[in-house]
């Protein structure tokens, strides 16, 4: 549609999902969410920022997937293409055997209870003028079905499952901190009871003393309720806490994807590898060296041939500007992008 | 310069390498509300040459710390009583007049963002010879010839031309290796780096702790690092402070604090950080949320939290020698 030189690319990874044996709940294939960047007098469209590039990947009823990145890598716009905050250019997000990208109108508005956001910034994401109780209930009443009274008894129970008092439903969510505003944010996401939560950068924004608080919430209320989640953060601590599999973004490619004890105990690609020994203070026995990267993450207007992280990779060799590397199983259940994967 | 005899009649016993005392700094804001204690009663040391980081959440008063020493508080907030010696000298009590020469040429600021520390109507290298000039009787020309030298001693790749480019042309990761070659251009004393690396990436915040580590072994400026992030500040510091509700609540070195904290605040703290160990186990947590700091409890502020809080808690603990070279801040200890 957009892009010919990728074709080849496209047909390279078709069939090559990292699928595993378990049960899909969210199938991700060959996802592409383009923005056209214009310049000029006429604000012409001059050229695509590629911002998810081709993405596949599989996610597991029940599981947290996490995803990691630095600022730019479209890790956000990879979540918000999934449940369609963000307008994908082709691909097929397969939900339930049904694809999510298709559906329109009456569908779309029922997909929508299944597949929920809770955002990273408390601050913004919240309507300083609504009173508690009406922003949870709020979805309640987009959804139509249920009544006054169902509808208020709901909420209670909501807000005492995300730790939130009676008496601060008639409050508004500016008199409430940081901690306690995710936790409306949560009980807004689940309000439908979804199958699905996009969390994206739920704790990032938050106190290191609260963020532990917020974090075994989340858990909790997968077990109880059987939730799925995208867990997209760039505290890569955090990240491999919470996960069971783990996906690694660079500009627009998912480079790796394994479970998480994997990844973190034997990242097979190069960038993978130098982010993961970035975490300050985890010079702990057993982890790698520090690699320092030079250079700076590439423009997305014009990503480099072949590999994309190639410019700053150190074992970079000229197969590296020629073929893109197709994301494969290199070892069980662990798939990398990177011509060497085997060797590292 | 000539040292103001009258301002320092006060110094306390200066021991001989101590570079900056801050002794019950008390940095207070008047709001319509009340005021607001930001820093209520902080003390510590920075020795000549040496490395400190302050931990802190939210409002614990870390960031009004740095700025109170770099006399940056500001109308509604004032310095309401403590000192502040530098090389023995109290700039709390300063004019600001007084104070100017010093900023900027011993003691020098890097910021979390370092868009908002450079001026974007100006190509950097010139921010950079100002920053020179105001201090030193340099010629443009000679200024812009160091502002060269800096960046590349920063690892800012091909300086002479970078010097000629406006801030929104570099990356965050540039940006802040210009904010830093700046802070060093007159060689101050003492760096206060206020969350020098939050704002930036994973990769791009190894590159500049790697940078930060680098020069600390190059140039004897002693380093003053405020983070929420522990672990950052282990990777710079050799003491830390770890500041709660305007106080300080334990201090020692990073190896003490780190792997065998004694108060009940750093305990949680560190305790609440996920980490692999940890991994499909419920993280353990503080209960409740920072205090409102306008209803600041009597007492330890970390006493609605503490796990271990007594009816002695409603009476300040003051910060004491812990036996083991370390301090704290708690009934307990």
């Amino acid at each position: 549609m957009v892009d010919a030189d990728n074709q080849a690319v496209t047909t390279a990874l078709d069939g090559a999902e990292p699928n595993g044996e378990d049960d899909v709940l969210l199938d991700v294939r060959n996802l592409k969410t383009y923005y056209p960047s214009r310049s000029g007098l006429l604000g012409r469209q001059t050229a695509w920022v590629r911002a998810v590039d081709d993405v596949s990947f599989t996610i597991r009823r029940g599981e947290t997937f996490g995803l990691v990145g630095e600022s730019g890598c479209g890790k956000s716009t990879l979540g918000r293409s999934v449940v369609r905050l963000e307008k994908a250019q082709s691909g097929q997000v397969i939900f339930e055997g049904e694809d999510v990208l298709a559906k329109k109108g009456r569908d779309l508005k029922a997909l929508r209870q299944d597949l929920q956001v809770i955002f990273q910034d408390p601050y913004g994401s919240l309507d300083p003028r609504m009173k508690v109780r009406d922003i949870i209930a709020e979805g309640l009443l987009w959804q139509g079905t249920a009544g006054r009274a169902e509808r208020a008894d709901r909420v209670h129970d909501l807000a005492s499952l995300v730790g939130l008092r009676e008496e601060h439903l008639d409050r508004h969510a500016h008199e409430f901190s940081g901690g306690q505003r995710q936790r409306i944010g949560i009980a807004r996401a689940l309000a439908l009871r979804p199958k699905f939560v996009l969390a994206d950068e739920p704790v990032s924004a938050l106190d290191m003393s609260v963020q532990s608080q917020v974090l075994n919430l989340l858990s909790e209320l997968q077990e109880d309720f059987g939730l799925t989640y995208l867990f997209i953060a760039h505290d890569l601590s955090v990240v491999e806490y919470i996960s069971d599999r783990v996906g690694v973004m660079y500009l627009g490619k998912l480079v790796e994807v394994a479970k998480a004890e994997d990844l973190y105990a034997d990242p097979r690609m190069p960038y993978t590898q130098a982010l993961l020994s970035a975490i300050p203070g985890h010079q702990a026995p057993g982890r790698r060296d520090r690699i320092v990267l030079g250079g700076e993450v590439p423009s997305p207007l014009d990503p480099p041939s072949g590999c994309r992280f190639r410019t700053r990779c150190w074992k970079a060799e000229s197969l590296c500007a020629e073929e893109v590397p197709v994301l494969r199983e290199v070892v069980p259940d662990h798939w990398a992008a990177c011509h060497f994967a085997e060797a590292s | 310069m000539t040292a103001d005899v009258s301002a320092e009649p006060e110094t306390v016993e200066r021991s001989g390498d101590v570079l900056l005392e801050v002794r019950d700094l008390q940095t207070h804001f008047k709001t319509r509300a009340g005021v607001v204690r930001a820093v209520d009663g902080v003390s510590f040391d920075v020795p000549a040459g040496a490395s400190v980081g302050i931990v802190g959440e939210s409002g614990s008063g870390k960031s009004v710390t740095s700025l109170s020493i770099m006399r940056l508080i500001s109308s509604p907030g004032f310095i309401a009583g403590g000192q502040i010696l530098f090389q023995g000298r109290d700039i709390a009590g300063l004019s600001e007049r007084d104070f100017r020469p010093i900023r900027g040429r011993d003691l020098a600021l890097v910021f979390q963002d370092p868009m908002s520390a450079l001026n974007p109507v100006y190509p950097v290298g010139k921010q950079v010879a100002e920053a020179l000039r105001a201090h030193q009787k340099l010629s443009r020309r000679a200024a812009l010839e160091r502002a060269v030298e800096l960046f590349s001693m920063v690892g800012i790749p091909a300086p002479e031309r970078r010097v000629h480019e406006y801030p929104h042309k570099l990356s965050g990761g540039m940006r802040q290796r210009v904010t830093i070659a700046m802070a060093l251009a007159n060689e101050p004393s003492l760096l206060i780096l206020d969350e020098p690396t939050t704002a930036l990436d994973a990769t791009i915040q190894a590159q500049i702790l790697d940078l930060i580590r680098d020069l600390r072994r190059r140039v004897n400026t002693a380093v003053l690092l405020i983070s929420h992030d522990i672990g950052v500040v282990a990777e710079i510091c050799e003491e830390v402070v770890v500041m709660y509700g305007g106080r300080v609540m334990e201090r020692g070195s990073v190896e003490q604090v780190t792997k065998n904290p004694r108060h009940p605040y750093t305990i949680g703290l560190l305790n609440s950080i996920p980490s692999p160990e940890m991994k499909g186990r419920k993280l353990s947590t503080i209960g409740g949320t920072v205090p409102n700091p306008l209803r600041m409890p009597p007492g330890c502020p970390f006493q609605p939290r503490c796990p271990k809080a007594m009816d002695i808690c409603s009476t300040k603990p003051e910060l004491s020698d812990a036996g083991d070279g370390r301090q704290i801040a708690c009934w307990l200890a």
